[in-house]
């Protein structure tokens, strides 16, 4: 499966039970949309840790990295290229 | 405590329901009041009574009436200055068979009528029938320490201190009231008069009824103000001297009872405060009372001890798992009567128990001192949030946040991005009414995603975020941001949920009657007087009260970080040798035929609960499963299941007066 797919299931099932999987678009912001909040970022980072083999380090967290499914797709990308 | 019920005749046309119907009403309210119950009757009206007696013991029976026998009362509190009062009603011409408070606010009534409210200092509930105006007159303390709730129904009026007394008339609609949901799932509490019940309302704190000529008023006589201008010259040593002394005074009034009063200690400062001046200034000799948590994130028991050895207090603990969580949590819920978000009324519910298993009936507790004094951070946010949207586009401004919350598990720190973003939401609206509460609710709404479509369409375009905003004080909008939260705050969550879910409730439950030292409305007066500054300086919550008690406690319990009282939420609930309601509640087939919730939804919240640390929920998660397992449970005790108890027997009644001529 690849990069965007494995992250948009993690985000749809683990942060969107309730609600519609079309909002969660690929640029919109999780945060704005309020699908990810203050707590749920630790639980994202444990997943990107585990599944990607990489480690987020604490000045990665900006929404730059990590704020929409586009962007954690970039990321996801250039950690594992480095 | 005690426990009351009645109907009062609205039409000519309408029979009142036999005796039967008032002896359940009151045998359902059994853990109220255990020591004697009562009941008065005549063609109009109909009083009962179940008494947990505390004063006057031997005399204080209730219903209980004037001399002529033309006004009768049941009455569920205590007028703390009743002694007082009964003086200077003594002066006036009137005359005392008992010694208790009760026939004091008999009394107080037939002097200043409906003005006799305001001389009282105290925490109640009653019901007065006045016989030659036809009239009933029901009132609630200031803050809603004790409930009451009432609806009509088939031409009758009914009102008792819980729902579930209503409910034994089985003519009485019982489904859960959706619009009262959704408030639920915004502000943790429904605006009174709504209930989670359909039709049945609450009597909102400060606020009195009329029954009379088959209408039904409503009256507010009492509500929370503050200044818009401040005083700047007095100093902070000043006011805390000031409040010392009343707390003092609020302390002694409290202790008045004919049975031994404990007290609760937390480990934090209010209750420390509170037990300190027990021992300090009276001859009581204190007992106190605790709870500790098996999950050591939420444990305090390290500075109970020391409070309890500092005041040389005969100490009793009760020690709470996950297990003790889950298992207490559906008996929470048929006394809490609405649904909620998170668990720590339970353990609160095994330390009356614990109370009652010590032979106690009254303690003394330190809540209130949060919402008066600037306590939470919910206030410090504001606070921040404030000083924050004067400059948005700031860097530094938002790090203040960061000092918040430095004891939960989950430390902002490593989200530090999404701690600030998350507080940005609302940033630009400070003028709204509230501004202060928008973190809270924001996250709170979320649990509104689990709503099937059905519910969502019932409850349209219900104004959920207004309800509280509809007859705000004229002033409001001059007020300090401060007090704008502190008194939302009082008016929601303080009623609405920790007074009541985690106060009242289950307290009475086992009854164990509250006393709270910091809700004497002398004292809620002065900390409305104090300025802004002298309660949150920079962000030291309580400065002012920390100042006025710091010379009868230890420092260390003084200038520790405020650890807010949180019991385990969702993982108590998957714990080993969990009870079995939890799948049954959660199973498809309940959740379709309870039809509130989208069962693929909270299969999906089951899973990630049951699979993460309490350390890798959110507050969201949480507040979701629990919110959903209570309403579930709602739905099974009081709609699907709901049961009256038999009626007492007759030589069971201390009092039975009956004045029908019907009969």
């Amino acid at each position: 499966m690849d990069v965007r797919a494995q992250l948009r299931g993690f985000i749809v099932d683990n942060f969107m039970m309730g609600q519609d999987a079309t909002v969660l678009t690929a640029s919109g912001s999780l945060l704005e949309l309020g699908i990810i909040d203050s707590t749920g970022v630790l639980e994202l980072v444990g997943f990107l840790e585990e599944t990607f083999q990489i480690t987020v380090e604490d000045d990665d967290l900006v929404p730059d990295n990590l704020d929409s499914v586009d962007n954690l797709v970039k990321y996801i990308q250039r950690k594992s290229n480095s | 405590m005690c426990g009351i019920a009645g109907y009062f005749k609205l039409n000519d046309t309408t029979d009142l329901p036999d005796e039967q119907l008032i002896g359940r009403m009151i045998k359902i309210l059994h853990h109220r009041g255990p020591d004697e119950i009562g009941a008065y009757l005549d063609d109009l009206c109909v009083l009962g009574q179940a008494r947990l007696s505390i004063i006057d013991l031997s005399t204080g029976s209730q219903p209980l009436c004037n001399e002529d026998g033309s006004i009768w009362i049941s009455y569920n509190g205590e007028i703390y200055n009743y002694i007082e009062l009964r003086d200077e009603l003594e002066k006036a011409g009137h005359r005392f068979r008992t010694r208790s408070d009760t026939e004091v606010i008999v009394h107080a009534y037939e002097q200043w009528g409906r003005e006799c409210l305001s001389r009282f200092n105290g925490q109640f509930a009653f019901a007065i029938y006045d016989k030659k105006q036809g009239s009933l007159f029901i009132a609630r303390d200031r803050l809603g320490i004790r409930p009451v709730f009432y609806t009509t129904h088939n031409g009758r009026f009914i009102f008792a201190s819980e729902i579930k007394s209503i409910f034994c008339d089985l003519s009485v609609p019982r489904h859960l009231d959706l619009k009262g949901l959704d408030e639920i799932f915004t502000w943790w509490t429904t605006a009174p008069p709504r209930t989670a019940f359909d039709g049945i309302n609450e009597l909102e704190a400060g606020c009195y009824l009329e029954i009379k000529n088959g209408q039904v008023s409503n009256h507010r006589w009492w509500s929370m103000d503050f200044p818009t201008e401040f005083d700047r010259s007095r100093s902070i040593d000043s006011w805390a001297e000031e409040l010392h002394e009343l707390l003092v005074d609020s302390v002694r009034l409290r202790l008045r009872a004919d049975v031994p009063v404990g007290a609760y200690l937390s480990g934090g400062l209010d209750s420390s405060a509170t037990t300190a001046l027990i021992k300090h200034f009276t001859e009581t000799r204190v007992e106190t009372f605790s709870i500790a948590f098996h999950d050591k994130a939420y444990d305090e028991s390290e500075f109970q001890r020391e409070m309890a050895d500092h005041l040389g207090t005969n100490h009793h603990q009760v020690s709470c798992s996950y297990q003790d969580i889950a298992e207490n949590f559906p008996h929470v819920i048929w006394h809490a009567e609405r649904p909620i978000v998170r668990t720590a009324p339970t353990p609160l519910y095994m330390l009356s128990a614990l109370v009652r298993r010590n032979d106690f009936k009254v303690v003394l507790t330190g809540e209130g001192a949060d919402e008066i004094f600037g306590g939470y951070d919910l206030f410090k946010e504001t606070l921040i949030r404030k000083f924050w949207s004067r400059r948005p586009d700031s860097k530094w401004r938002p790090l203040l946040l960061r000092k918040l919350y430095p004891t939960l598990p989950l430390s902002p720190g490593r989200a530090r991005f999404y701690l600030e973003t998350f507080y940005k939401k609302g940033l630009s609206q400070t003028d709204e009414y509230l501004f202060s509460h928008l973190p809270r609710i924001n996250t709170t709404v979320k649990l509104k995603e689990y709503f099937t479509d059905d519910v969502k369409a019932q409850i349209g375009d219900h104004p959920s975020l207004e309800v509280f905003g509809r007859d705000l004080p004229d002033q409001f909008d001059r007020w300090h941001h401060l007090l704008r939260a502190q008194y939302l705050e009082a008016r929601s969550l303080l009623s609405g949920y920790l007074l009541s879910s985690q106060g009242d409730r289950v307290s009475a439950a086992n009854s164990v009657e509250g006393r709270y030292p910091f809700l004497d409305h002398r004292v809620v007066e002065l900390g409305s007087r104090i300025p802004p500054w002298y309660k949150i300086r920079g962000l030291n919550e309580k400065a002012v009260l920390k100042r006025a008690m710091k010379a009868e406690l230890p420092s260390r319990i003084v200038n520790r970080v405020k650890q807010p009282y949180m019991a385990p939420d969702s993982n108590s609930f998957f714990c080993d040798n969990r009870p079995a309601y939890i799948e049954e509640l959660l199973a498809e087939e309940s959740l379709n035929r309870a039809g509130l919730f989208k069962p693929s939804a909270v299969n999906k919240l089951k899973t990630k609960c049951g699979r993460l640390s309490h350390a890798h929920l959110s507050f969201k998660d949480n507040m979701s499963f629990i919110g959903i397992l209570s309403a579930q449970l709602m739905v099974q005790r009081f709609v699907d299941q709901f049961e009256p108890p038999s009626p007492p027997t007759s030589d069971e009644y201390s009092v039975w007066h009956d004045d029908r001529r019907g009969i």
